[in-house]
């Protein structure tokens, strides 16, 4: 057909014969992937492969629930832990003073160099050589602090204790990649305008080394929230130990690793989506135009696909040429 | 020290010396800036102009010689024969009254135009945040961007980001306003519009240090131009003169190839 331009003319776009083959086969291991997950029938019974009946009714009963809570506030502790100690020991990794750096890198060199597991066992026994601890002036006799670690070591301490001081080396690393991405001229600028070394911290360099700061830092969180069930080698009753407590006692094993997995799911899930606003807060100037919120990408996308359908792309040629 | 003149200078360098690593910038610099003037230093890169700057308001330590803002030393102070060095506090608060403007302007990323403008007055001047804020504005409606006040830096032309770190200076009420090249960086249309607000601070009876390589800039609005190379004073003196009758081979050959 020969049109002189001023005709419209439909668009009729390349067909992507490969592409629905591809996806043919994704859709087909998904359908066999939902099958044997959902609907098949455990070998010579009429009850699911998985025990979802068992999963649904062990999902919300106490213990499980009891042992969420606990990895909830062991994660929130030991996270505070790490992110407090860790900004303090990026810190000292920039000072001048060489006894200061040495001691924040010696730090981050101990605990990112052993186990967090044996770190964890190393707390849960401390109390065995030190049962008291004097916090004070050597070979004087003044004392600020006095505490009873067999005492204070109790299951849930020593997991706070062992997670968030490990937490704190990975942490400061984090913490010191950040410092280090804001450029020199932002420092000058502050110190050119008589800002002190400690405002010119607080109010140039931390608030932009956060956009390089939070999305590792929510990297950890969500590692620290499944690194809580190592607690289970100091008895803790987090998540992974409430499971563990009722499979041995009903030896429905599999049905209680997926609550107890499913329920990891959902906490990463809501903390992800945590994560992306407290990004698009900190990016504030960073970009010309902020990113689109999930939801307003999502309705982009509904919109794009509606118009499509409705009607094929006209165009006039000689406008499009 | 004691009896000091009204008419004591606001820079006044005698024989400054800065080395880093063992590589002499600064060799034995003597300049003088007279309050209200205008002061131009040219020189090739590597000269020392942007180090001799930075010595004056102390981001770089100078190493011997005698530096002296508005009758105080840079950094020291002499009691009974002694050079004591001044404390942090002490010397944010001299350099909070001397303006610096940046090749690559250093606006604060994560703040708007106006947060830019007022942070410094609410958090080393202890200037109310309204204060601050009309001050600000004032200051905006001088260099001519009073519509941006609520965008961020990125989102302005360099031209429009020089002028609001010109403005960000201005707002901390300075003696002295240092600018180390503030057109360097910007495309060749945009140069003008900083230009022309220099030139209004200039007539205003601002005393500006400008390291430029703008002559044109140089020629109209400085009262002194001072020619630099390889870490000396080549060449000083009224500009028209000095521009036109090069003394010196190295301010000649310099001018052949800028000009």
């Amino acid at each position: 057909m020969v049109t002189n331009g001023d005709d419209e003319v439909e668009v009729v776009p390349v067909r992507h014969v490969g592409r629905w083959i591809g996806a043919l086969v994704v859709a087909l291991v998904l359908a066999m992937l939902v099958h044997t997950v959902v609907f098949s029938k455990a070998s010579g019974g009429t009850s699911s492969r998985f025990g979802w009946a068992i999963v649904f009714h062990y999902f919300t009963t106490r213990e499980v629930l009891d042992g969420l809570a606990l990895t909830l506030e062991l994660t929130a502790l030991a996270m505070t832990i790490g992110i407090v100690l860790g900004m303090i020991i990026a810190i000292m990794r920039l000072s001048h003073n060489r006894l200061v750096s040495g001691t924040a890198w010696s730090y981050v060199w101990f605990f990112r160099g052993t186990p967090v597991y044996v770190q964890l066992l190393f707390w849960f026994n401390i109390a065995a050589l030190y049962k008291t601890v004097t916090i004070g002036v050597p070979f004087m006799n003044v004392t600020f602090l006095h505490l009873d670690l067999v005492a204070f070591f109790t299951p849930f301490h020593t997991a706070m204790v062992g997670l968030g001081l490990n937490e704190a080396a990975y942490m400061s690393e984090i913490g010191r990649s950040g410092l280090i991405s804001v450029d020199e001229g932002q420092i000058e600028a502050a110190t050119s305008l008589g800002m002190t070394r400690s405002q010119t911290l607080r109010l140039v360099i931390l608030p932009q080394a956060m956009r390089v700061i939070i999305p590792p830092t929510g990297n950890e969180v969500i590692s620290m929230l499944k690194t809580t069930s190592l607690a289970i080698a100091v008895s803790v009753t987090e998540l992974l130990t409430a499971v563990t407590n009722i499979y041995s006692a009903n030896y429905e094993i599999m049905p209680l690793l997926l609550v107890a997995s499913l329920w990891y799911l959902i906490v990463t899930t809501i903390l992800s989506i945590g994560q992306y606003y407290v990004e698009r807060h900190y990016a504030k100037g960073a970009l010309r135009t902020p990113p689109p919120t999930p939801l307003q990408r999502l309705r982009q996308d509904v919109r794009g696909v509606a118009s499509k359908m409705r009607s094929p792309r006209r165009v006039r040629p000689k406008a499009a040429a | 020290m004691s009896t000091m003149t009204p008419a004591v200078a606001m820079v006044e360098a005698r024989g400054v010396h800065k080395s880093y690593a063992g590589v002499e910038v600064l060799r034995g610099v003597d300049l003088t800036v007279q309050r209200g003037e205008v002061t131009c230093l040219i020189g090739p890169s590597g000269s020392g102009k942007s180090t001799l700057l930075r010595c004056i308001n102390h981001l770089e330590k100078h190493d011997a010689g005698e530096l002296r803002v508005d009758g105080h030393l840079v950094g020291y102070e002499l009691r009974d024969g002694k050079l004591y060095e001044r404390n942090n506090k002490q010397i944010c608060a001299e350099r909070s009254r001397i303006g610096m403007v940046f090749q690559r302007f250093n606006l604060f990323q994560h703040l708007t135009v106006l947060e830019n403008i007022t942070i410094g007055q609410v958090k080393v001047r202890n200037v109310s945040a309204a204060a601050a804020t009309q001050r600000a504005r004032e200051l905006l409606a001088r260099v001519g961007l009073d519509a941006k006040e609520e965008n961020y830096p990125s989102q302005l032309s360099g031209g429009q980001q020089q002028r609001v770190a010109i403005a960000r200076a201005l707002a901390m009420e300075p003696k002295l306003m240092l600018f180390d090249e503030p057109t360097s960086a910007l495309d060749p249309e945009l140069v003008g519009e900083v230009l022309d607000v220099m030139k209004d601070l200039a007539r205003s009876g601002m005393t500006m240090v400008v390291v430029t390589h703008e002559m044109g800039f140089a020629r109209e609005v400085a009262d002194t131009l001072y020619f630099l190379d390889q870490g000396v004073i080549e060449e000083s003196g009224d500009p028209r003169e000095v521009l036109a009758n090069p003394q010196s081979a190295r301010l000649r050959s310099f001018l052949s190839k800028v000009l």
